[in-house]
């Protein structure tokens, strides 16, 4: 199986005035073609600017010093230049936010922030065909009267049609790996579920591997395949969703999955005190295929 | 503060920008000390040695009446920063409070004093203080008047588009569920977080009002001889250029180092304070 | 006698497309004790009517009883006292420019408590309930994380000594296991000093184990009312089981429950 995605021994670290603070501690991950990859963590575990690493956003930050291997579809990411791994964003490698309505511009209609996309896999694609293929990739999302979203801004649609748009937008150049940080989580409970199914089913017909970054386990309970679990720039548990929901083997993933509500009313969990249990060297599942 | 001080020193235009501050504050709290000529701010004639270049005896050269340029430059900043100081006490609270109600009020109160504000900045700021002096006679106290006259809507203006949107802010919320009255709220939640934009702004104005003073009294509208003002020095010189290039440069020089130094400064004091722009 | 009686309370809103009816003739009885779950996706009208318990919006139509008496829209202090709120987010409910005491100290200072000395010493207490150390009030809130500053929100609504707070979503922005420890505190503070809480959350798993009975809002109206077990178990309306069913969930059991639900819809 090929690896789309294969990250060895990445370290971040960001020089300040007070010296050099270290985020990420020697992380390493893969994601094989076609597959649904979850990052899990807290708030602070790094799990964010892992994300802006592969996407080559942070590499143009002068305080970030980054250390270790990248490699997308086989080819060296830390040893591109700015521009091509720019031009991987969009085409190649794909991400979609957490608030959907303020991650689309608000100044341009849909319309045209789909043709902006399109154009960057088919420079000077004309602007009928972008139309008409934006059309299409709406419908493929189930949103009803595509032409009347394309002539629409985003703040004249719900934060659902928006998330939809979204997904339709970054999906559009066939992209290999998508990036989905959080998504779902500015949008009700009921239009979540729909929009996690929604992309569960597209990447699957496309082919397209997913990374995707959560704090939220039932969501990636739901949509993943293999699951790296964060703790403060280290990656402390990994395998498959079901091996790690059904025996965590790490202090830290069990307390986590401890302190998740249930809505069959288990009552409120006693939730441990940070720990250096939490420090505790990385538990790897066996992958079950 | 000490962070703050190493910020500042960390990037070198602001850091020469405190530079010329503090030189030129200093000089003018310490003119009589200082100058070499510290009589020359007044009434004095010397015309044998009228319009001399720069000398050892006169670092800046003289003027046509003999007085020392240095010392009337030095004494000129004392006048600049006072008219600086006096104008912005006045027009920085007056239009704090009235941008302050503008922006959390809302409603009415807000409708009809930035309707007013926007009327006072409509005009454009120096012919507003030359129509009114026009009008009134030229003294330092009326140039003041001018001056604060035309520069209170800016603070109006800043302080209000901070206000509106720091009202939607959680803790106006908490404020008002707890029923705090609408004077705490405005001075005491919502002020505090308008001060880093009002001091930054404050401390460039210090150089715009230089200018500005300056222009007047160019235009023989501020300040009245013999005291020594900058822009008046400028333009008494002006028509000897380029044989007593020193009566004019000097002075001219002055303005410059002045903005330039209190501009940098403002700029490295608005990354201190985290300023959005 | 209950603490809250609502009555046919709606509110309507003017709007360039027509009125906007962000609450429908809303009845339901808050009493003393409980923790009562206000549950909603957005558009149902659980911020409007938080926002008319607060006396920070006039009811269009309808009434509110606290204790029996009237609720006037221009609230007394002492209405203003027993009454208070958690909010949401965070980094924005805490004044950057002003300490951790001053913001838990704003109500003893409005409603004129005690002398300085008094007012800090309960301020410190608060802070000690809520799992902060004293100390705490001179710092800005800064450098606090999303877990403190909820704590301190907490403690300013603590220290007037309320009857009622309504938490609109006091966990929703926190991380998991800081959440966890916060719907703990939160917990044991209501049991241990007989408050009464109105708790607005979108998260039904949350709900499940912190709430006495649940209201479900759709559209600005009461849809459902009932003991949490009972809504959970047999949930009468459809929007209710879909949002039962739409909690993304975690173990087994779970989604045993989740299927159940929806075969009972008729496999819907």
């Amino acid at each position: 199986m090929s690896r789309i995605l294969d990250i060895v021994d990445l370290k971040l670290g960001f020089k300040g005035y007070a010296g050099l603070t270290e985020v990420l501690h020697g992380m390493s991950l893969h994601i094989n073609a076609g597959e649904r990859v979850a990052l899990v963590g807290e708030s602070g575990s790094g799990k964010s600017v892992t994300a802006r690493i592969i996407l080559g956003l942070l590499q143009e930050t002068r305080t970030a010093r980054i250390a270790g291997k990248v490699s997308f579809d086989g080819h060296d990411i830390s040893t591109m230049s700015g521009s091509q791994r720019a031009a991987l964003r969009g085409t190649e490698m794909s991400m979609i936010f957490q608030d959907p309505t303020s991650a689309l511009n608000p100044v341009f209609t849909i319309g045209r922030q789909f043709t902006e996309v399109l154009r960057r896999r088919v420079p000077g694609m004309s602007n009928e065909t972008a139309t008409a293929k934006a059309a299409q990739l709406l419908a493929d999302v189930s949103i009803p009267d595509p032409s009347r979203v394309l002539q629409s801004y985003a703040f004249q649609l719900s934060g659902g049609m928006n998330q939809r748009v979204m997904i339709a937008m970054a999906l559009s150049n066939r992209p290999k790996l998508l990036l989905a940080d959080e998504p779902g989580t500015a949008l009700d409970v009921t239009v979540q579920a729909q929009t996690l199914t929604l992309m569960r089913d597209l990447v699957t017909d496309h082919g397209t591997s997913v990374l995707l970054i959560s704090h939220n386990l039932g969501v990636v309970r739901e949509f993943a395949d293999r699951i790296y679990v964060v703790y403060r720039g280290r990656i402390v548990e990994s395998g498959p969703t079901k091996s790690i929901f059904g025996k965590p083997g790490h202090a830290y993933t069990r307390a986590l999955l401890s302190a998740v509500p249930r809505i069959t009313g288990a009552g409120l969990p006693e939730v441990p005190e940070i720990s250096d249990d939490f420090l505790a060297p990385m538990v790897t599942h066996e992958a079950v295929s | 503060m000490i962070r703050s001080l190493r910020i500042l020193a960390a990037n070198p235009m602001s850091l020469f920008g405190l530079i010329l501050v503090v030189i030129i504050v200093l000089a003018a709290v310490l003119a009589p000390w200082i100058t070499p000529y510290p009589t020359h701010n007044g009434a004095v004639v010397d015309f044998a040695f009228a319009n001399d270049a720069p000398s050892a005896r006169n670092w800046m050269g003289t003027d046509l009446v003999g007085r020392d340029i240095l010392s009337r430059i030095i004494y000129a900043y004392q006048i600049s920063l006072v008219l600086g100081i006096v104008v912005l006490s006045i027009s920085v609270p007056l239009g704090a409070v009235v941008g302050l109600f503008a922006g959390y009020a809302g409603g009415w109160v807000e409708s009809v004093l930035m309707r007013l504000t926007d009327v006072f900045l409509s005009v454009p700021p120096l012919v507003l203080a030359i129509a009114m002096m026009g009008v009134l006679e030229p003294t330092l106290i009326n140039a003041m008047l001018a001056v604060t006259v035309m520069w209170w809507p800016w603070y109006a203006r800043l302080v209000y588009n901070i206000a509106r949107s720091e009202r939607e802010e959680g803790y106006v919320l908490a404020a008002e569920v707890i029923g705090a009255s609408t004077t705490h709220i405005a001075f005491r939640e919502i002020l505090p977080n308008c001060l880093p934009a009002i001091i930054t702004k404050m401390t460039l104005d210090m150089g715009f009002v230089i200018i500005i003073a300056s222009s007047l009294s160019f235009l023989g509208l501020g300040v009245q001889p013999p005291t020594p003002d900058l822009g008046s020095m400028v333009a008494e010189g002006a028509r000897y250029l380029p044989d007593s290039w020193w009566l004019s440069v000097f002075p001219g020089l002055a303005i410059l180092l002045a903005v330039f130094g209190f501009n940098l400064l403002g700029d490295g004091l608005r990354e201190i304070l985290g300023v959005d722009e | 006698m209950s603490l809250l009686e609502i009555n046919t309370l709606s509110k309507t809103f003017a709007a360039p497309g027509g009125p906007v009816h962000a609450l429908s003739n809303v009845s339901l009885d808050v009493q003393t004790g409980e923790c009562l779950a206000v549950v909603g996706e957005s558009g149902s009208g659980k911020t409007t009517l938080a926002n008319m318990l607060l006396g920070i919006l006039a009811p269009s139509s309808g009434s509110i009883l606290f204790e029996g008496a009237q609720l006037p829209v221009k609230r007394t202090a002492t209405h203003r006292r027993a009454i208070q709120l958690v909010q949401q987010n965070p980094l924005s409910s805490l004044n950057p420019k002003r300490s951790v005491g001053a913001s838990i100290r704003l109500g003893l200072d409005t409603y004129g408590i005690g002398d300085k000395a008094a007012r800090w010493s309960a301020v410190e207490a608060a802070l000690e309930e809520v799992g902060l150390p004293s100390d705490m009030r001179k710092r800005a809130p800064g450098g606090l994380s999303g877990g403190q500053r909820q704590r301190v929100g907490i403690a300013r609504a603590l220290v007037c000594d309320p009857r009622l707070i309504v938490l609109d979503e006091p966990t929703s922005a926190l991380d998991v296991l800081v959440q966890a420890r916060v719907l703990r505190l939160l917990n044991d503070l209501r049991q241990s000093k007989g408050l009464t809480y109105i708790f607005i959350t979108h998260d039904l798993a949350v709900v499940r184990n912190v709430a006495d009975r649940v209201a479900v809002f759709k559209s600005g109206k009461l849809i459902e009312l009932g003991p949490t077990q009972a809504i959970f178990d047999s949930p009468k309306d459809p929007y209710t089981r879909a949002l039962i069913g739409a909690v993304p969930v975690v173990d087994g059991s779970e989604l045993k429950l989740r299927d159940t639900l929806a075969q009972g819809a008729g496999g819907a």
